[in-house]
């Protein structure tokens, strides 16, 4: 389309932003969106973390003493909501628009003006999310993963705004993700061949086409949903020739893809970090860009691993058991190709390597429990227990999250042009890794154990795994205190920072100044430079 | 200028773009019937088959088979539901007749649907009835008590490894 073209070209007229309020509304600049992005889904981090915060309050000790069940159920519902669709997906894209059009020499995205409708439905979408909370009967407590008939027959009325939260998230990612797409096939480089493109930029595309294969499925069955709540369908109703199980296929259709568009990102951060700080080039280019492929292909065949106990045959069961072993392969190339880079490399410790390096161990660790939970036999024992909460925490927090707070940390010189203060980030780092294995390693034990999700009450003998879980909690909590103070440290007051701060840091970004200036690569790079900046060679 | 020398977004290109995430929302729809013709075939779902005609099977009189029957209600459906016999030995290719006994507790007219389900799945497929009160709606007089009638055939072909068959139903209540 001519038309986005010209408006890139007519930006290059002016020299910055507009000043007040309306740059931030009107704006179609990459970094503006970027930023806006980031911010948004930290202060979602922040809401989805004070939610977890009742609910790691009321299991501090068996019995009840905060909160009625019914509430308790709405906690772990929005906590899960909010952190998977307003804190983890936004702060994804967001890393996405202000670095791939640097990382592939393009001046801006490909469809600014869809950008800036995409990131501004996401406030009106979390607003109607977290509005619910305050309408008659509550807010949602099914879940996140909203089973039928618990939210159609049974669920509270502001299960409608629910649904429509979630249509207007489905479509920021899928214009987010669709702007991707266009941005890195079409805006890269002239020069830049695909096997060139750093491995962000590879994650982010596959990304993208999981986002614009599954959110859409997720739109069919809250839109099911809908109709059947609302208008007589009985899509999920079995008195009308429905069935609840299909709700469940259909949900984790959308589901189990959706947990490999909050991971692969991540993958792509670890991957330009750790050749950074072990002054080494990454090793296995090419087969970590296919082994992101497979995964994002097996994502799509594996969905029933989360139905053992919907009393599947056999033969089923045996399917998606083997599928879901496959994953480890190339999943098992990618660590193992973080751990080649390393080899023999001559290391330095910066926070964003010391959180690189503990995403990979505990990545893995929740990479393990994920391949315990997949053993059909063995789920009998784990399904719905705290076993499975503690697999997802450590590949969501200690993977998701540990990336984009990598990535922070990683990149913040080159957005603000400042540097960050290096002894508090450490400080920050060992808090948060020591807090967060508080909090969710004892979980693994009260799993097998056999203390069941999504209760807010508990038998006595699981108290004291709780009690360490709950203080681990509420040190992780406290922690992004710190990590705020850091980042708004860093912007008002951080030294100045060169445009490659990290002195063997390669990529495209890092050739333009620090901060980043409003318009980049006006001229694409030339072969030259791309291959000098390239992960590779 | 620059730009022009990146690639343009073709209409073509944009077209295939948006055309996935439509394509994919209609998928979603288009699992509806997938799934009700993979259950058809494979009887995953535990939902039974029927037979039009009281037909001949080849039958082993050696072989029995325990069917148990179970009865449960949805919330807010105030009927007293449950099997006249709780479990029968049965031998596949023979057809059976057995019933279940709902009684209204209210003063009101009721209306219902029973849904069957049939454990294990693999048995579902072969497990047929002739005759169900299932079939259609049924409607209970205030107070009224029934009992409703069932007849149905294990056929042969059912793996011999299975042993016992449970057939449950679940009564929903319908408005009218």
């Amino acid at each position: 389309m001519s038309s986005t073209t010209t408006a890139a070209a007519h930006d290059d007229h002016h020299h910055g932003p507009e000043k007040g309020l309306l740059r931030w509304i009107k704006t179609t600049n990459h970094k503006d969106i970027g930023t806006l992005y980031l911010w948004f889904s930290f202060v979602m981090l922040l809401v989805g973390g004070a939610l977890a915060m009742g609910i790691r309050a009321e299991l501090l000790q068996p019995g009840l003493q905060l909160f009625e069940p019914q509430f308790f159920n709405q906690l772990t519902t929005m906590h899960g909501l909010i952190m998977v669709f307003g804190a983890i997906m936004p702060a994804f894209v967001g890393l996405a628009n202000w670095l791939i059009p640097m990382m592939v020499g393009a001046p801006d995205m490909a469809l600014p003006r869809m950008n800036n409708w995409s990131f501004w439905i996401l406030p009106f979408a979390g607003a109607i999310l977290i509005s619910t909370f305050f309408m008659e009967g509550g807010a949602p407590a099914f879940g996140w993963t909203f089973y039928a008939p618990l939210s159609t027959t049974f669920a509270p009325d502001s299960t409608d705004f629910f649904i429509f939260a979630v249509h207007l998230l489905g479509f920021s990612s899928i214009m987010g993700s669709i702007n991707i797409i266009a941005t890195v096939l079409n805006m890269k480089a002239p020069e830049m061949r695909l096997m060139d493109m750093p491995l962000f930029v590879w994650t982010w595309l596959i990304t993208s086409f999981l986002l614009i294969g599954a959110m859409p499925v997720l739109a069919g069955a809250v839109t099911m949903m809908l109709t059947d709540r609302n208008f007589g369908t009985a899509f999920f109703d079995a008195t009308g020739g429905g069935d609840p199980v299909m709700f469940q296929h259909i949900f984790w259709f959308f589901g189990h893809p959706e947990v490999y568009i909050m991971i692969l990102p991540a993958f792509g951060i670890i991957s330009h970090i750790i050749p950074t700080f072990a002054r080494k080039p990454l090793f296995g280019y090419s087969s970590m860009v296919y082994a992101t492929a497979s995964i994002a292909f097996l994502s799509y065949i594996v969905w029933a691993h989360h139905m053992f106990l919907t009393g599947m045959p056999v033969a089923g069961e045996l399917y998606f058991m083997y599928a879901t072993m496959l994953i480890a392969v190339p999943t098992g190339v990618k660590v193992f190709n973080w751990v080649a880079t390393m080899w023999k490399g001559s290391m330095t410790f910066e926070t964003p390597m010391l959180w690189a390096l503990s995403f990979v161990f505990l990545f893995t660790i929740g990479g393990f429990s994920g391949l315990m939970l997949g053993i059909a036999p063995a789920d009998i024992q784990y399904h719905d227990t705290y076993f499975v909460v503690a697999h997802f925490h450590y590949v969501l927090v200690t993977g998701a999250l540990w990336g984009i707070i990598a990535a922070v940390f990683y990149w913040l010189p080159k957005w603000t042009g400042k540097m960050y203060n290096e002894t508090l980030g450490k400080v920050h780092f060992w808090w948060s890794l020591i807090s967060v294995n508080v909090l969710f390693f004892p979980q693994h034990f009260l799993g097998l154990a056999g203390m069941p999700r999504r209760i807010p009450d508990y038998a006595l003998q699981f108290a004291d795994f709780n009690y360490i879980s709950s203080i681990g909690a509420f040190s992780f909590g406290l922690s992004f205190l710190l990590f705020t103070y850091i980042v708004v440290d860093c912007i008002r007051n951080g030294k100045p920072a060169d445009e490659r701060p990290w002195p063997s840091a390669k990529g495209l970004e890092w050739t333009l100044s620090s901060p980043a200036a409003y318009h980049s690569f006006g001229e694409p790079p030339t072969r030259a430079e791309i291959l000098a900046e390239s992960q590779h060679s | 200028m620059a730009e022009m020398e990146r690639k343009k977004i073709t209409k073509g290109f944009w077209i295939k773009l948006v055309s996935v995430p439509i394509l994919m929302f209609f998928f979603a729809y288009a699992m509806v019937p997938i799934y009700e013709v993979l259950c058809d075939i494979t009887g995953f779902n535990g939902k039974t088959g029927t037979v039009e005609t009281e037909q001949l099977y080849e039958v082993n009189e050696e072989r029995i088979v325990s069917v148990s029957f179970f009865a449960s209600t949805s919330p807010g459906f105030p009927v007293q539901f449950a099997p006249k016999v709780n479990s029968m030995e049965v031998v596949p290719g023979k057809f059976y007749t057995t019933s279940y006994i709902a009684k209204n507790t209210t003063d009101e007219m009721i209306y219902g649907q029973a849904i069957p389900s049939v454990a294990p799945t693999d048995a579902a497929l072969y497990f047929k009835k002739l005759e169900c009160f299932c079939f259609v709606k049924q409607g209970f007089k205030p107070n009224e008590e029934v009992e409703m009638e069932l007849r149905f055939v294990i056929e042969p072909e059912m793996e011999e490894r299975i042993k016992d068959v449970s057939l449950s139903y679940n009564f929903y209540k319908l408005d009218s």
